[in-house]
């Protein structure tokens, strides 16, 4: 009998392999990344949460024989402070950039970086305009605004003709903030054409600031619907569904066609049993690819405490991105980036979706989204099916059968 | 579903109460505007959650440990810091309490971080149904315990001989200290009593919402525009106006739009100032 394999070494094996060629670079010099985020400010949360894929990477590509130095620097979620420290971290030698989380922080980077002759590979930002510039040092591995709605309402439909589920009515809750407001302007003007097979009543703005919501979950309530669709932005999120708890509202399904807060630790934390079976369609890390199980495995190793979600996986792929064009360039400098990124085709990614290719904008078009739906308060794909973890399981149990 | 709202508005009005009754009592007595008022506020809040996480205290009787606490850190605060200002311009005040109003959020920055910290309790999701009428078991026990407190607090004003002794050093400071009464050790008291009841407040806010840093100025503008409206130093005007905005609040929510509720309530201010700037309990300066 040989010896036995266990399956951390397969997986290990297995990325190795698909990288192979990039050991012949590990004698060179490290590529020298700035990564931007906002670390402080109202932003910090998300800032935080993408510097933990930031903080994963070094190990990881080091591991697949490539190697970054990795100098991060805090937008302190400004606009102005994003610029200035652009231009700092070029100074300080930043071969290439990555960020910035914000899309209006991440156009001034891109405006920096254009002047400079510095690639920008953005990790996360939707505004669609920052690759309709005609900038050639800007790559976007990050859907469109436009795209991520179109896919989440898409999938509502799949999710629906998975299960079998008949919903007549949806009460769309959204947050009144600069988010909340982009994403209901896109779902008024996308949702007509896409045919739901349900009408869209109720719509509700609420303020994120709110002490609590028992006029709009009342109301949403009193409408009669079936379906909550919500776009919430972090602790709403958790006051939203213990009003429905408390009122004894019970929707057939609430979901999320793509916004943060129902897949988060602390929602999790604080909703226990509640915050099962609520779903967020939105891009995620491919539980079945090779170096997603890499990489999940040294995010759990490294931040046993936290939870390893979208921000960390765009992080984390950007940075790949940098380190993978360094290696075909045979080189670097900013100019070598600057022509092997175009040729990007990375097909051993961690994200769901095909290979990372850049179009002539400098946008990848093959990020898909999936449905996440909350299992035993866990995030877990349940959509699309060859890279789902679990069945969707809808209507959701009701409020007192948990 | 509006006479649900009314309700619902109503219960959360007397917590509002009891949290814009602090406000009042500083302002009516001392007259200084504790501009530090919602800040304090969120420590208790911090409070409650520190007792329900390291010692297993359900906030309803963690309730009168941490006012007791708030009334000692109220009394000693009024006597080593706010005494010397007692008597210097308004806006020496201001600054006074807008930088203990910093250290405070700040504070709670730096030991409990961004992340809301929230109170898990048995009975958190647990409501009753009267009819068709669902009444939130937590809201109605938070506001059971901020009437009970409120009219404990309006009894100590009225039958005690330390509230009676205050009340004479807030209508006639000169003539209190004719009689000996000792004003500083009153006006210490009475800062304590306004802490305690803030801090109580802040217990019962606990259950409600999560505490966070940034909830401080939140807090502070809410009790400013309750006190404005139930009548600034008049005790059951706050009770009352801690009413009106939460039934307001409630009703702007379900007739018009949700996200219209703040908005609300200050129109409500701005109409107050309009036809009885004196608050509707308040007497005319």
């Amino acid at each position: 009998m040989g010896p036995k394999i266990s399956r951390r070494q397969m997986v290990a094996g297995a990325t190795a392999a698909v990288f192979a060629p990039a050991l012949r670079l590990s004698a060179a010099a490290p590529l020298k990344v700035g990564l931007l985020l906002p670390l402080s400010g109202a932003l910090a949360r998300e800032g935080q949460s993408c510097k933990r894929g930031a903080d994963v990477s070094t190990g990881v590509l080091a591991q697949l024989g490539l190697p970054i130095e990795l100098t991060v620097a805090d937008t302190e979620t400004n606009i102005d402070t994003a610029r200035t420290r652009a231009e700092k971290l070029i100074a300080d030698g930043a071969q290439v950039l990555v960020g910035a989380f914000d899309s209006a922080h991440t156009m001034a980077v891109a405006q920096v970086c254009e002047q400079r002759g510095v690639p920008l590979i953005i990790n996360i930002a939707a505004a669609p305009n920052i690759t309709e510039q005609g900038f050639r040092t800007v790559f976007r591995n990050f859907p469109t605004a436009g795209r991520l709605t179109t896919d989440g309402l898409s999938l509502i439909k799949d999710l629906l003709s998975v299960t079998g589920l008949k919903v007549e009515k949806a009460a769309f809750l959204h947050n009144n903030d600069t988010f909340g407001q982009a994403m209901a302007g896109a779902i008024g003007k996308l949702a007509p054409g896409l045919e739901l097979p349900f009408a869209i009543g109720e719509t509700i703005a609420y303020d994120g600031a709110a002490r609590d919501y028992a006029v709009e979950i009342g109301r949403a309530k009193a409408s009669g619907a079936d379906l909550v669709l919500m776009i919430s932005h972090g602790e709403d999120a958790i006051k939203l569904i213990r009003e429905m708890v408390k009122q004894r509202f019970e929707p057939k399904a609430i979901i999320s066609p793509g916004s943060p807060g129902m897949y988060e630790a602390q929602f999790y934390k604080t909703l226990g049993k509640f915050g099962d079976y609520a779903i967020t369609n939105l891009p995620w890390i491919n539980p079945r690819a090779p170096l997603s199980k890499t990489l999940l495995a040294a995010f759990g190793k490294q931040f046993p405490d936290a939870l390893f979600e979208m921000n960390v996986g765009f992080t984390f792929e950007a940075i790949l991105i940098a380190a993978d064009a360094a290696r075909r360039a045979g080189s670097t400098a900013s100019k070598g980036l600057l022509e092997a990124l175009p040729m990007t085709n990375l097909s051993e990614h961690v994200m769901i979706g095909g290979p990372i290719a850049f179009d002539g904008k400098g946008q990848n078009n093959n990020i898909h989204s999936a449905a996440i739906q909350n299992r035993d308060s866990r995030p877990v794909v349940v959509l699309p099916n060859e890279n789902a973890e679990m069945t969707p399981v809808l209507p959701m149990p009701g409020w007192q059968k948990r | 579903m509006i006479l649900d709202q009314v309700v619902t508005g109503l219960l959360t009005g007397l917590i509002y109460g009891l949290l814009a009754l602090g406000l009042s009592v500083i302002f009516g007595v001392m007259r200084i505007v504790n501009f530090a008022h919602g800040e304090m506020s969120v420590v208790a809040m911090y409070a409650a959650w520190a007792a329900a996480r390291y010692l297993g205290l359900d906030p309803l009787l963690s309730l009168i440990p941490i006012a007791a606490i708030f009334f000692g850190a109220g009394y000693l605060l009024q006597r080593g810091l706010i005494q010397p200002f007692v008597s210097r311009p308004d806006y020496m005040q201001f600054i006074l309490l807008i930088s203990v109003a910093l250290i405070l959020t700040n504070g709670a920055l730096l030991v409990f971080g961004p992340e809301a910290r929230g109170i898990q309790v048995d009975y958190a999701f647990d409501s009753y149904e009267i009819g068709t009428f669902l009444i939130d078991k937590v809201r109605l026990l938070a506001a059971g315990a901020a009437l009970t407190l409120t009219g404990l607090l309006l009894a100590f004003f009225r039958f005690t001989l330390t509230g009676k002794a205050i009340r004479a050093a807030a209508d006639n400071r000169t003539g209190a200290q004719v009689i000996g009464l000792d004003i500083g050790k009153l006006y210490a008291v009475t800062f304590g009593i306004g802490t305690a009841s803030l801090g109580a407040a802040g217990v019962l806010m606990a259950l409600l919402n999560d505490a966070i840093p940034r909830l401080g100025p939140e807090l502070t503008l809410l009790s400013f525009v309750i006190v404005i409206v139930g009548g600034l130093g008049s005790m059951t005007g706050a009770l009352a106006g801690g009413v009106l905005i939460g039934v307001s609040e409630a009703l702007a929510g379900t007739l018009l739009q949700p996200s219209l509720k703040s908005m609300f309530s200050f129109a409500l201010l701005v109409l107050i100032l309009l036809l009885r700037p004196q608050g509707l309990l308040g007497e005319r300066s």
